[in-house]
């Protein structure tokens, strides 16, 4: 029981930074990582429910769960870098704030 | 056969992305009307026999994944599917010309996804499935509001993109905590089991704060007025029309078919009634002040959305089961009739853009003589979504006013009353400017008679649903799977 407390605290508190992170830091490549902290956590609490369940086997949906949530979150990552880049490119700023203007215009 | 619901999307959108691009639209538009009539036969086969439960592979609910089609599901999806084929339509001559015929090969491909996502989302009877679904769905979609590809437009779908991955995270850490509770996933067997403790506390608030962000209600509303007016006029439809809607109808899944746990949601049903109330009012004054058609439309949706949300303090306050059942079917009835109506003006917008090169209020002189279908569509739409008889907006906001007055909660009721008011004053602004006379403006382009006409339509079907009224009702009264008072029927 104290193992499951000792990863699903730290779950929920990897969760809370990440989403804080995305909340506070306006750098885009930054609200990215962040995103993936929170998946990290919220991974992480799923992979600690595997283990709490009785008898010494562990529990194999929590995993397939996480796998399934890894796949997703390396995608959206992926999608999100690209549009992040792409504002690089078109505008030269990394941040959502500011000018919405084309570099060019 | 429920299942041809999702192949269907699915298989068009893969295929549509190998064939070559000019090929595209007929894929999708072969798509979109089978996908009509096949949730048109779904209707009457759930309104004649029942709901229908489908264990996928004959695999039962524990192991494999179930689908759950009841009478809110069929309501969803035939929203989607009239919406869908509107806007396929409009689109094939939207994206036939100019600037926008380069954005024509990526729409269809994403467009056929996020619909089979959106299917997908209503017959879902697996928490965790319901997770996977609507990550699809998030990421279509913002990648739909990215099509335009200019600065603003990338940014405002990256915005997008960030708050729906969060809530997306927030919600998957809610499914953590509903399994380490109940040890299950499929939501017939989660309602069953007893839900009490910090874990389904949390599990309910969790669930709830990750879907309210994805629907953009107040205070989570700030992504949605810049990432649904710098998309493409279809795209604007369909992420103001389903998708916000997709989120909402996962809300009233979780809360009216697996929670009951009556304490938690009964002060979680007060917050989300102030921030509706509150959503409703600030997003009707957003619009009043904004001077671009567009922004317009979308800040209306922020309104809009408030009222769906009036919904849950009813159901905790109103001690009369009639009363409840009628907010309840007031609920759904503001959802079909906002999504037609404002599918309708969005695609009227993206006429008159098309035709003035510009959606500022001021451009808009005298369209009423050069526009006279885009001008009545822009009315008709707004009737509806003022509330006016008999429009479906008019029958949901009346039942909506009659069962709070019965329930006492006098303070709910500044939403409709009020809102009302704030939104004949913003349809208002669109309407007076297409009337004033101006010789001097710039030549208008002609529109094709197709875009015209699916607009119209969508915006006709708005009004029209006001009599339809009763087939609706059956279906959410005696065709549920679920008791209003929270868990499955046995």
């Amino acid at each position: 029981m104290t193992t499951f407390a000792i990863y699903s605290i730290t779950a929920v508190v990897l969760f809370c930074v990440g989403l804080m992170g995305l909340a506070v830091h306006p750098n885009l490549l930054r609200k990215i990582v962040c995103l993936n902290i929170m998946a990290g956590g919220a991974f992480l609490f799923l992979i600690s429910l595997a283990y709490n369940s009785q008898g010494p086997e562990m529990d194999p949906v929590p995993q397939a769960m996480v796998l399934t949530g890894i796949v997703v979150a390396v995608s959206a990552t992926s999608f999100a870098l690209c549009l992040t880049r792409m504002i690089k490119e078109r505008t030269g700023q990394c941040h959502l704030e500011g000018s919405d203007k084309d570099k060019d215009n | 056969m429920p299942e041809l619901l999702i192949l269907i999307p699915f298989s068009a959108a893969i295929l549509s992305f190998v064939i070559p691009e000019k090929f595209r639209k007929w894929i999708g538009l072969t798509a979109a009307l089978f996908i009509l009539v096949s949730s048109l036969d779904l209707n009457k086969k759930i309104y004649t026999n029942g709901i229908q439960r489908l264990n996928l592979g004959g695999w039962d609910p524990p192991l494999g994944i179930a689908l759950n089609i009841d009478g809110l599901s069929i309501i969803f999806t035939l929203l989607t599917a009239t919406v869908g084929f509107m806007v396929s339509l409009y689109s094939i001559w939207y994206f036939s010309k100019g600037e926008q015929a380069e954005q024509d090969g990526y729409f269809w491909p994403l467009w056929l996804l996020l619909w089979g996502g959106l299917n997908s989302l209503y017959f879902v009877a697996d928490i965790f499935n319901a997770y996977v679904v609507l990550e699809l769905i998030s990421i279509s979609a913002a990648a739909l509001a990215a099509l335009n590809g200019n600065a603003s437009s990338l940014k405002a779908a990256l915005r997008y993109f960030l708050i729906a991955m969060a809530g997306s995270m927030t919600f998957l850490m809610g499914i953590g905590f509903i399994f380490a509770q109940t040890g299950s996933l499929d939501m017939q067997t989660v309602a069953a089991a007893e839900q009490h403790g910090p874990l389904m506390f949390s599990a309910i608030g969790l669930i709830t704060l990750g879907l309210i962000m994805k629907t953009a209600l107040v205070p989570f509303h700030f992504w949605l007025p810049p990432a649904h007016s710098e998309a493409p006029a279809p795209v604007s439809a369909i992420l103001s029309a389903l998708v916000i809607k997709g989120s909402f109808f996962l809300i009233l899944r979780f809360w009216f078919c697996v929670f009951h746990e009556a304490q938690a949601m009964y002060y979680t049903s007060l917050l989300l009634g102030v921030s509706g109330v509150t959503a409703v009012l600030w997003g009707s004054y957003q619009a009043l002040i904004q001077s671009r058609l567009k922004m317009i439309i979308a800040y209306s949706s922020v309104s809009q959305i408030g009222y769906l949300f009036i919904l849950f303090p009813l159901m905790f306050m109103s001690a009369d089961p009639y009363w409840k059942l009628e907010a309840w079917t007031a609920c759904i009835f503001q959802t079909i009739s906002h999504g037609l109506a404002k599918a309708a003006l969005f695609l009227a917008a993206g006429n008159l853009i098309q035709s003035c090169g510009t959606d500022h209020i001021k451009s808009m002189r005298n369209i009423a003589g050069s526009l006279p279908m885009t001008t009545f569509t822009l009315g008709l739409a707004g009737v509806s979504l003022m509330g006016l008889p008999p429009s479906g907006g008019f029958v949901a906001k009346w039942m909506l006013l009659q069962s709070i007055l019965t329930s006492g909660q006098w303070w709910l009721a500044i939403a409709p009353v009020l809102g009302g008011l704030l939104t004949a004053a913003y349809i208002f602004k669109i309407l007076s400017s297409t009337f004033v006379s101006d010789q001097k403006g710039p030549q208008k382009r002609n529109i094709s008679f197709f875009m015209e006409k699916s607009a119209l339509i969508l915006a006709l079907l708005s009004i029209l649903m006001g009599f339809r009224a009763e087939e609706i009702s059956f279906l959410l009264q005696e065709r549920m799977s679920f008791d209003l008072s929270g868990g499955y029927l046995p």
